[in-house]
């Protein structure tokens, strides 16, 4: 499938400066002949119409383009869309699955009023699914006692929580309830 | 950003004879500092050869004791690795005070080590820089320079590297592995960055085409006492103001082996071998650091803006011996 | 239907909140529809002079390029009513970054690529962008921003201060600080015929609708702007951008639907910034400890673009009673970005200055800061003479004194350590004025028993959907969840901003009228509602608007707990606390939201955030996020945000005073205070950063001034 905007021309030969991608996106597998520049922020919003990964800064310094890749959060504005071939994505819009049901990191930045202008909220969501995943796969973060054994999950204290998140800015300054939100949801 | 052809290299010899059929071809890891500077227009790369797939991201342990980190490995899971935590704590100390949680999952050795200065001028192609473009200027130098460098810099270039695991590995004496069109070789990762002098555009000694294939961290150095510092404007994500990287092996009373260097002083992680020198054979006193530090930072030469980086880097390093050399000894 | 006594001031939850957590709420980037363009805009690169000449042909040459607009092509519009929107109207450059291109494409890269590709020469002029408190342009305005004197006098402050038992005469310096919003400034344009319609992220459509009926020659009534969603603005979103008028530009040109959405590096050129301001501060006081003068003298910049002066002596006009007091500003127009609102514009700034002034008189006197400021609380408003309509900051320093522990400070400054770490309390005032202004609103009763509010309310992240279907549950006696809110579009009517803490009153104000006005035609009606069911209106002109006879204002007290590193000079604060009296707070959690939101940003602004005028290129250094270091999670531990109860009689019908910009107010000082307390080291230049707290460390330790190396 190629969803280009329809002023583009519906199945344009790969050239020197595209190329055809496969990726699965929230489950779903989507073929698409992308130009080499696009990255996978603008492939999601521009493409395949998930405006749910938020562009705040293009340059990986500001985290509202967080997505899962292959299960680990990353910065979804300096991936090449090209180089991800074959890689499954996890956005905003498919942690949750089908239903209507909240994926829990959701449902306690909603309980939490983990937000405001919303704008930072699907990096934030994202990267904490992401951070919980490292943190119970051992991954140490700067505030780790360096006396931790190595290879066992790290437990998430509040210092934790907010380094590991310091990835995602939020101007509107919803740091603590954040914190809480996962606070709640650590297993 | 201007089109460029993409080529995905299945092999360490695919890639380097990609690179060398592509002209004005560049070398794609992680991306992240790659795909910033060409939306900046600075990097501007006629081809990628995409090198993030190579066989080459697994932590390797050797038999005489050292550890082979693969270049694809990426910034978090080395600082994860068991082995590395435990017999180089600086270096996953040093990959942990930088970036993101997300860039570090991006982020690879090999890119780490090859991520250019965050110099403001160098950022803009709308102003003089001697390193995007020899020959123009130093904005920089006339400009604003409370980030940039007070070792080592020259009057072409004030930039500093800005990575802090290149910091540890010199400290850490690793070596760089590299393989292009002649083969692969080695360099110290004390080495491997240059100073600008007269040509600030090459930031390391790594030739046309060559790819890092892996960090090499010596058996010498396993398992001795080490740790990195860094001092930044906010308390995470924020490049270093200056930051030190220090291993510490004390035997009988006095120092055995010292090594010490200090990040975002200059334009290459800055290997204080005077200050080593002083300590090997000294006790490890209070005094002996403060000596020995200093001597290293007399070659400081502050600029109208950044004088506050001598002191900084002086108090952290001291810091940092202080805490690796037992109490009773200072 | 059940009471709704609680329903104002109930801790609701967003009700946008689903979709900003699923990622399905939209932005102004966000509308697209087949065909739809994206534009990038082509900045100026020198610090002053004119466009020379484009050459737009390597642009064009590009596959997926359009079109590339410059001043040369782009048709001619009405004059704005703000001159920095008057982009692409001539030659001038007034500043580096002010645009002089935009390149429309198929797609963002294809637009990326086709900025980077046009030529433009340039003219230079020499440039001055170097503020400093003895500039030679320096001039005293007629008005500062809020419309402010420029300058007031009561009494004899000089005569007054020479004579006082014990005098402070400091200087502050706050520097430029930006908005950066997490979205930057994007609009969405699509003509249908002659009819604009524009997704705009904007803090109010009805203003965006006015200039561009003003620039594009058309009556409002054919242009539709809308703000569904919006990522922040902390005024920078408060009046139109340049991007709007680009984007509604570019679509006539096209004829597609073009969205321009910002690259955040061009933001602080073109947005609007927090002035600098250099201030002087004079306090004298008698030997109890009463203030004998006050004298705050403000020195801040401006573009040559327009005019804008950051009014940051007038908090002291409201502040403290004396018998003589005087406040000034002077601006002098630079070759800098136009400055705007950013976050309480004026008393931000100035009660950062002032605030650390009461602190450094406190220490001088021997008065615990807190009892300094009770001693001084004055009868009237000082510079009016109007009384209080409520004012309730000695509570706000009691209540905020009690759950910090301030009792069990020890005052000596560097009296606490642990280990390499000082450790410092402090304290600082805040305060911010109630605005409002006229608004229209509609309610219409439905025959299902639910009821449709519309006001054009934008919710930057505010919560304003959220509290004023509250406003509106209760005022119609109805349970809440049979109110439904439409918000954000200027085809409503006209609404005021989300800005000068002004939203919910001013909007609520409507609301609440309309829906009286309904709830009273309900009770006379009788039977079954028609199906277009019942409709009342409200138009707040002329009483939301009305002039006071109470000096309004909401109060506050900030409470700071820092660590000094005495290793590195990094500050970190552990304790940030905030106690309110904003009289009637409408919900709890989203309140509590937004005062937390603004001691973030006052953190920010007292620890990390700085940007530097450039005096050779002219213009910011830090213009990105990686340089412009907003605070990050990790900055923030423990903050805490309180109120006290204030029943205000004289304010609007829901008793409320805005709380979007208190919570920043008073943070800095906290914590400039706090740093004193730790260091004994009085910080005149914000942000403190470990560069100057550690140089002041060490000049401290050695006052020789050797550094220690």
């Amino acid at each position: 499938m190629d969803s280009q905007h329809e002023s583009a021309p519906a199945t344009r030969p790969p050239d020197s400066s595209r190329s055809e991608t496969t990726l699965r996106v929230n489950g779903k597998p989507h073929t698409l002949t992308v130009d080499h520049r696009r990255v996978l922020l603008d492939l999601l919003r521009e493409d395949l119409g998930l405006a749910g990964a938020k562009k705040g800064c293009d340059h990986g310094q500001c985290g509202a383009c967080t997505v899962l890749v292959d299960g680990r959060r990353v910065n979804s504005c300096l991936l090449f869309a090209v180089a991800l071939d074959g890689c499954e994505i996890t956005t905003v819009e498919g942690l949750a699955g089908d239903g209507e049901e909240l994926h829990p990191v959701q449902r306690a930045f909603l309980d939490r009023d983990a937000f405001q202008c919303g704008y930072c909220t699907p990096g934030q969501i994202c990267s904490a699914v992401g951070a919980l995943a490292e943190a119970a796969a051992g991954h140490p973060s700067h505030v780790t006692d360096p006396a931790t054994p190595s290879g066992e999950p790290v437990a998430l204290s509040r210092e934790e929580i907010r380094e590991r998140l310091s990835g995602n800015l939020c101007r509107c300054g919803a740091y603590p309830h954040i914190a809480d939100a996962v606070e709640d949801v650590i297993p | 950003m201007r089109s460029f052809a993409y080529v995905r290299a299945g092999s360490v010899e695919e890639a380097t004879d990609a690179y060398a059929s592509h002209p004005g071809a560049r070398y794609l890891g992680g991306g992240t500092n790659l795909v910033d500077l060409m939306k900046l227009g600075v990097e501007t790369p006629a081809a990628l050869v995409d090198v993030s797939r190579l066989p080459l991201d697994t932590v390797e342990e050797l038999p005489d004791g050292a550890l082979r980190a693969g270049a694809m490995v990426r910034n978090s899971d080395l600082a994860a690795h068991p082995a590395v935590r435990d017999r180089y704590p600086a270096l996953s100390q040093a990959l942990l005070a930088g970036a993101s949680g997300q860039l570090r999952n991006a982020a690879t050795t090999g890119g780490n080590l090859l991520q250019r200065t965050r110099c403001p001028y160098f950022q803009d192609v709308s102003k003089p820089c001697n390193k995007r473009e020899p020959g123009t200027g130093c904005g920089a130098l006339e400009g604003l320079h409370r980030d940039h460098a007070v070792l080592g810099h020259s009057d072409q270039c004030i930039a500093t590297h800005p990575s802090d695991m290149a910091v540890a590995l010199a400290a850490l004496d690793a070596r760089v592995e590299l393989h292009g069109p002649e083969g692969g070789r080695s360099v110290p990762a004390a080495d491997f960055h240059r100073l600008p002098g007269m040509h600030p555009e090459r930031d390391t000694e790594i030739h046309p085409g060559e790819l890092i294939t892996g960090v090499l961290l010596p058996a010498a150095t396993a398992g001795l006492p080490s740790a990195y510092r860094k001092a930044r404007d906010r308390a995470s994500y924020a490049f270093a103001l200056a930051s030190v990287a220090v291993v510490l092996h004390l035997s009988d009373g006095v120092v055995e082996r010292a090594g010490i260097a200090f990040g975002a002083l200059a334009h290459r992680p800055w290997r204080a071998r005077r200050a080593e020198d002083a300590l090997v054979g000294a006790a490890p006193t209070t005094a002996a650091f403060e000596h020995a530090v200093d001597l290293e930072l007399a070659a400081a030469e502050p600029l109208r803006d950044n004088a506050y980086k001598v002191p900084l880097a002086r108090r952290l390093a001291l810091d940092v011996l202080g805490r690796l050399a037992p109490p009773a000894t200072t | 239907m059940t009471a709704t006594d609680a329903v104002l001031g109930a801790p609701v939850e967003r009700r946008e909140g689903r979709e900003k957590v699923t990622g399905t709420a939209r932005y102004a980037a966000e509308f697209d529809a087949p065909g739809r363009a994206q534009a990038w805009p082509v900045p100026a690169t020198v610090a002053r002079g004119r466009v020379t000449g484009v050459d737009s042909a390597p642009a064009l040459a590009l596959p997926g390029v359009l079109a590339v607009l410059t001043h040369e092509n782009a048709s001619r519009l009405g004059e704005p009513d703000d001159p920095t929107l008057a982009v692409l109207q001539g030659p001038h450059v007034p500043h580096r970054g002010w645009f002089v291109g935009l390149v429309v494409a198929e797609t963002l890269e294809a637009a990326r690529a086709g900025a980077a590709a046009v030529r433009v020469t340039y003219e230079t002029e020499p440039h001055d962008v170097t503020l400093t408190a003895s500039h030679p342009g320096a001039y005293v305005p007629e008005s500062a921003n809020g419309g402010f004197a420029a300058v007031t006098k009561h009494g004899d402050p000089d005569g007054a201060l020479a004579s006082s038992a014990t005098r402070v005469d400091v200087a502050y310096s706050v520097p430029p600080l930006h908005n950066h919003p997490m979205e930057p400034h994007t609009s969405t344009a699509h003509w249908d015929g002659d009819r604009l319609t524009v997704h705009s992220s904007s803090q109010g459509t009805t203003a965006v609708q006015k200039e561009l009926a003003r620039m594009f020659g058309l009556p409002e009534d054919r242009i539709t702007v809308r703000a569904e969603h919006v990522g922040g603005g902390f005024g920078s979103k408060g009046t139109p951008r340049p991007e709007v008028v680009l984007a509604a530009m570019a679509a006539r040109e096209t004829g597609r639907r073009v969205t321009v959405a910002l690259p955040r590096r061009y933001l602080p050129a073109v947005v609007g910034h927090r002035a600098p301001t250099l201030h002087r501060l004079r306090l004298g006081a008698d030997t109890d400890g009463r203030l004998t003068s006050l004298v705050h003298e403000v020195t801040t910049h401006t573009s040559r673009v327009k005019e804008f002066v950051e009014q940051a002596a007038v908090p002291a006009r409201v502040m403290y009673g004396t018998p003589a007091l005087r406040t000034a500003h002077r601006v002098a127009a630079l070759d800098v970005p136009t400055p705007s609102w950013m976050r309480a514009p004026g008393e931000c700034p100035g009660m950062y200055a002032l605030e650390s002034a009461m602190d450094e008189l406190a220490a001088e006197l021997g008065v615990d800061p807190v009892e300094l400021r009770i001693r001084n609380e004055p009868e009237t408003e000082p510079d009016s003479g109007k009384p209080f309509s409520s004012r309730h900051l000695v509570e706000c320093l009691r209540e905020g004194a009690r759950r910090f522990g301030w009792e069990d400070r020890d005052p000596r400054p560097r009296s606490r350590t642990d280990g390499p770490l000082l450790i410092g309390s402090g304290v600082a005032s805040a305060t911010y004025p109630v605005l409002v202004s006229p608004c229209v609103a509609a309610a219409r009763a439905l025959p299902d028993g639910g009821f449709l509010v519309r006001v054009n309310a934008t919710d930057i992240g505010t919560g304003a959907r959220t509290v004023l279907a509250q406003v509106a549950a209760d005022a119609l006696g109805a349970p809440l969840d049979r109110v439904r809110i439409e918000v954000a579009d200027s085809g409503i009517g006209f609404a005021p901003m989300a800005g000068g803490s002004s939203g919910t009153a001013s909007w609520g104000s409507a609301v609440h009228e309309a829906c009286a006005r309904l709830a009273g035609r309900l009770a006379e009606h009788s039977g079954p509602l028609p199906d277009e069911g019942i409709t009342a209106e409200a138009d707040t002109s002329g009483t939301a608007d009305a002039e006071s006879p109470y000096a309004r204002h909401a109060f506050g007290a900030h409470f700071a707990e820092v660590t000094v590193d005495t290793v590195s000079g990094e500050v970190r604060v552990r304790r940030l606390l905030g106690v309110f009296a904003a009289g009637r707070i409408l919900n709890a959690r989203t309140a509590r939201s937004q005062f937390i939101g603004g001691l973030t940003m006052g953190l920010g602004m007292a620890l990390t955030e700085d940007s530097t005028m450039d005096p050779v290129f002219g213009d910011f250094v830090e213009r990105d996020l990686a340089s412009y270091h907003v605070p990050a999670h990790a900055d923030v531990a423990n903050l805490e945000a309180h109120w006290v109860d204030e029943q205000d009689a004289h304010l609007n019908p829901m008793g409320s005073k805005g709380i979007g910009e208190i919570g920043i107010v008073g943070s800095a000082a906290a914590v400039g205070n706090a740093v004193h307390h730790a260091t004994g080291i009085r910080f005149r230049e914000l942000p403190l950063t470990p560069d100057r707290v550690l140089t002041a460390l060490l000049e401290h330790e050695h006052p020789a001034g050797m550094l220690g190396v």
